[in-house]
């Protein structure tokens, strides 16, 4: 860090005997519970009046030790707690679990499941995009953008609900394909959604894009380079909006996205509004995925031949997909047992959050609110 | 003893004027019991629009339609635990909110709701109001610092270099409405409020649409200016949760918090009167010159009774549309009587010694209502200014923009 | 694959690949020289993961694995090591500045020094916890049972 004096550490924090008015920097809190944050993440900044000079992250505040249960429930049975991480798009985590799984035991979905998984998953990247959307909003200071999101969003859920029986923690795929077959009505749900959507995104659009003031707070705030963002493993928008065009859907595709066509949006700047812009784009695309999927679920089976008792051959298998977030990855180590060895997630908000630093230098203190809003954490995934 | 109340009556000056002690006072109190009613009904329209504009109800349960909410919320922070904080300033403490609170409401004295209803009409009336509302400053500075916690501090810095900021640009604005007054016949201008709504009476022109842009463009300077300077969105960072500091009434509670709330909405109200007597006419009805003689009087004269009816309307339409389960008896009959009240007064706003007496109080309070459903308006829509952007709006664009407006009207005032 | 060989021949253990993933098993002492030489000459500069594995019957009971992806070519590459109960390993964080928070889970997790880490504490637990959970002697509900006593004030956790 180009700064001499050193991060307090987490104990010293806990008990200051310094105050505010001993040298020219003022150390302070955004605590553990703070309206903007999220979640519970702290984060300390290092200021000079209202300039930034460092922050330092806190997190494991929700750290539940996944990894280490993982390594005591079968394959099966640690399905349910991979969507508690991202608990805001869970269908995504269920999808990367059990392609890794799939991939381990060297089975295939069928291609119908795989239809329903695409477009399950891009509902939900919808759903979550929706959230970044209404609380980021918020958070810069827009209250209303919040309430029509969460509205749209409902109907994604009620889908969800019909389909699965949950709303947000959904579980929806299982090791092999999907358990449930599509209601009746689920492709008119569908379709019926993405008629309606539309002109709500166009409504987001309209209060936020060209409004002077969300263009003042968002423009030039947090702007991180394409190869900071390589170097430092930051995925998902943020890296998209950095001028990188690289999504996994199409570098390294799996599910059923080889059959769809769709764009990748790339912003210019790195800044945080073209991470909006990004993500409205996204939404719009996601669209496009669900419109195309739609029309075409091949009929056939929806789940492959998976043994009852999942024992895969001993080996280590790595895979990712692009979560809405970024780059989620399951590395598994199987030792051949029903249990797995080893199940490291990688989580996309983790490893984009230790780019917090470098975004805000120098920035305000009102802009770490909108940094942090701008790289979509969620606190289950960053500490799972 | 009745020679003396009433013979005000027959006088054509405000009671300060007349040196009438008594009626002083009577005016003193309606106006602090109709600011202090229109602060709670101010309070309910902001949760219900706020709440419409988010697609929601708002409050629903308190009394029909929520229309006793801001009881509610009365009784709730007055019996709410006094918590000073433990090194805290006990003294500056207590004081802070009362400075607010007298500074906002002294500004009332001089507004004018009719040609002869105000308080006192001071000859220095702008003058004294920019000035006593600037004192508020004063108990924001105060109030972070006796709070002793360095949120509240920051905050309150923020908080009165914005509103200090934003007085520059306003005070030009006003400047420029008050060299128009002086373009009337004798060649005088005036800073007394009610001169200056005659002034717009003589010239035949609300100062909105003198000259126009630029008298357009001092009244648009001064309504963001005003929005500023009450602290509100979307200037409102000092103020705001999610930011870092939440202000410097963080560690205020109960009954001294409300006092502040008091003392922002009653500031709100006072600015809007300022930019209503300026710019809008005051008391004046909408197209007083370009509309005269008897009929037309007889229309704007109907108005009041008409809008009041409008709103019972409103309310008989809510009480039709109440569920008619017997859990909401009660409701249903208390929105059919707030109906019911409303439509009498508007019965009775038609009679004609009450409706000749009424239009001016009327009218003023209209342009003040719609200032009050823009600021609410301007919450629900706008995202937050950081806080240099926000400086640099007051200094970098409305004061150029006032300045030229001021020079603008003098040089156009002085050619034609 | 092949050039590594004929530079390091007796240092790469095994270049295998498994249900399409290449891997890359590495002797610890080496392994440092050749992540720079993937992230600068073979262009894999983006460091996706970096994680380990614990096998305690094993000699060397770590497994440290980085996950590598190059963006030019679109190649993905799993580097593992293998390193004994003490040791510590040089810190990656000068070739990808990204590894700085997954060491530190690493180090938080296993218990595995890295040296050349510019703030190595403890990430997702706190800073005086004692242990490393993810250790395969580290029970399931087993916890600090003196921090959980001395911070919140409860006699257990469990």
């Amino acid at each position: 860090m180009p700064d001499s004096t050193p991060f307090p550490s987490q104990l010293e924090l806990s008990q200051p005997e310094k105050t505010f008015l001993d040298s020219n920097e003022l150390i302070l809190n955004m605590g553990p519970q703070h309206p903007a944050t999220h979640g519970v993440l702290r984060v300390i900044l290092k200021l000079d009046g209202e300039k930034v000079l460092g922050t330092e992250c806190v997190i494991g505040y929700l750290h539940r030790g996944v990894e280490k249960i993982g390594e005591n429930r079968t394959y099966a049975m640690f399905n349910p707690y991979v969507d508690r991480m991202d608990y805001v798009a869970a269908v995504s985590n269920g999808l990367g679990y059990c392609e890794a799984v799939e991939k381990l035991l060297q089975v295939e979905a069928p291609r119908r499941a795989n239809y329903i998984r695409v477009i399950l998953t891009e509902l939900n990247r919808l759903a979550s995009h929706m959230l970044w959307l209404g609380t980021h909003a918020l958070d810069i200071g827009a209250m209303t953008p919040l309430f029509y999101t969460f509205r749209d969003r409902e109907e994604i859920l009620k889908i969800f609900e019909k389909y699965c029986g949950a709303r947000l923690t959904t579980h929806a795929f299982r090791i092999g394909g999907c358990l449930y077959e599509t209601y009746d009505g689920f492709e008119r749900d569908v379709k019926k959604f993405i008629d309606f959507v539309p002109p709500k995104i166009d409504e987001y659009e309209e209060l936020l894009t060209s409004n002077r003031i969300w263009v003042e707070r968002t423009k030039n705030v947090g702007k991180i380079s394409a190869d900071d963002c390589k170097a430092l493993g930051v995925t998902g928008p943020v890296l998209r909006a950095s001028g990188v065009k690289w999504d996994i859907r199409k570098a390294l595709p799996y599910a059923a996205y080889p059959e769809f066509a769709f764009e990748i949006p790339v912003g210019a700047n790195g800044d945080t509004y073209d991470r909006y812009l990004v993500r409205m784009q996204e939404m719009r695309q996601s669209l496009a995925i669900i419109r195309q999927a739609v029309e075409g679920i091949p009929e056939g089976p929806i789940m492959a031949k998976v043994p009852k008792v999942m024992k895969p051959p001993a080996g280590e298998v790595y895979h990712s997909i692009e979560a809405p977030k970024g780059e989620l990855g399951y590395f598994i180590v199987s030792d051949g047992s029903t249990q797995p060895y080893r199940v490291r997630v990688r989580p996309p908000s983790f490893v984009n959050l230790q780019a917090l630093d470098l975004m805000v230098r120098g920035q305000l203190v009102a802009d770490v609110i909108a940094v942090v809003g701008t790289l979509d954490i969620v606190l289950g995934e960053v500490d799972r | 003893m009745l020679d003396a109340l009433t013979s005000y009556l027959s006088s054509d000056t405000t009671p300060g004027q007349a040196g009438n002690v008594l009626w002083a006072l009577i005016y003193i109190l309606i106006v602090f019991g109709g600011v202090s009613v229109a602060v709670m009904a101010m309070n309910w329209l902001e949760r219900k629009a706020l709440a419409h504009f988010q697609i929601r109800l708002g409050p629903m349960r308190v009394g029909p339609h929520g229309l006793l909410q801001p009881i509610a919320d009365a009784i709730k922070l007055l019996t709410k635990e006094d918590i000073i904080p433990e090194r805290a300033d006990r003294l500056v403490f207590w004081i802070a909110p009362l400075i607010i609170l007298c500074a906002s409401f002294a500004v009332y004295v001089v507004i004018p709701f009719g040609p002869t209803h105000a308080i006192t009409d001071l000859n220095i009336g702008i003058l004294f109001m920019l000035g006593v509302s600037s004192l508020s400053v004063l108990g924001v500075v105060m109030a972070g610092w006796a709070s002793n916690s360095h949120y509240p501090l920051i905050g309150s810095l923020r908080s009165s270099a914005q509103m200090i900021s934003y007085e520059v640009a306003m005070g030009m604005a006003v400047v420029s409405a008050i060299l128009m007054t002086s373009l009337n016949r004798s060649g005088t201008g005036t800073l007394s409020m009610i001169g200056i709504v005659e002034a717009q009476q003589q010239q035949q022109i609300w100062y909105l649409f003198k000259f126009f842009p630029l008298g357009f463009l001092a009244f648009v300077v001064f309504a963001i200016a005003m929005v500023a300077e009450t602290n509100r969105a979307p200037f409102d960072l000092p103020e705001a949760e999610s930011e870092l500091t939440a202000g410097f009434h963080t560690e205020y509670s109960g009954l001294r918090w409300s006092l502040f709330m008091l003392g922002e909405y009653a500031a709100m109200i006072a600015v809007s009167s300022i930019a209503v007597t300026l710019w809008l006419g005051g008391w004046l009805r909408p197209f007083p010159n370009a509309l005269t003689g008897a009929t037309w009087d007889l229309v704007f004269s109907l108005v009041p009774g008409f809008s009041f009816l409008a709103l019972a309307a409103v309310a008989w339409i809510g009480v039709i549309r109440m569920p008619k389960d017997p859990y909401f008896r009660v409701q249903t009959l208390g929105l059919a009587a707030f109906g019911l009240l409303l439509g009498l007064i508007g019965l009775v706003l038609f009679a004609p010694p009450v409706r000749e007496r009424i239009q001016d109080i009327f009218w003023f309070t209209a342009k003040v209502a719609f200032f009050m459903y823009m600021y609410i308006w301007y919450r629900a829509t706008f995202p937050r200014y950081r806080f240099d952007q926000l400086m640099r709006v007051g200094w970098k664009v409305l004061l150029p923009i006032s300045l030229g407006v001021l020079i603008g009207t003098a040089v156009v005032g002085v050619v034609f | 694959m092949t050039k590594l060989k004929t530079r390091y021949g007796s240092g790469v253990r095994e270049a295998s690949s498994y249900v399409g993933q290449n891997c890359l098993i590495l002797d610890s002492s080496i392994t440092h020289e050749i992540l720079n030489i993937l992230c600068q000459e073979e262009e894999f500069d983006y460091c996706v993961d970096l994680t380990a594995v614990h096998y305690p019957k094993r000699e060397k009971p770590f497994d440290l694995v980085w996950i590598l992806y190059s963006f030019p070519r679109n190649q993905r590459l799993r580097v593992k090591t293998m390193l004994g109960e003490q040791e510590s390993f040089p810190s990656s964080v000068p070739i990808w500045s990204g590894t700085n928070w997954l060491e530190r889970e690493v180090y938080d997790m296993f218990g595995i020094r890295f040296d050349g880490h510019p703030d190595l504490r403890r990430i997702l637990l706190p800073e005086d916890w004692k242990g490393h959970p993810l250790r395969k002697d580290y029970g399931i509900i087993e916890q600090d049972q003196q921090w959980v006593q001395a911070h919140l004030g409860i006699e257990s956790g469990q």
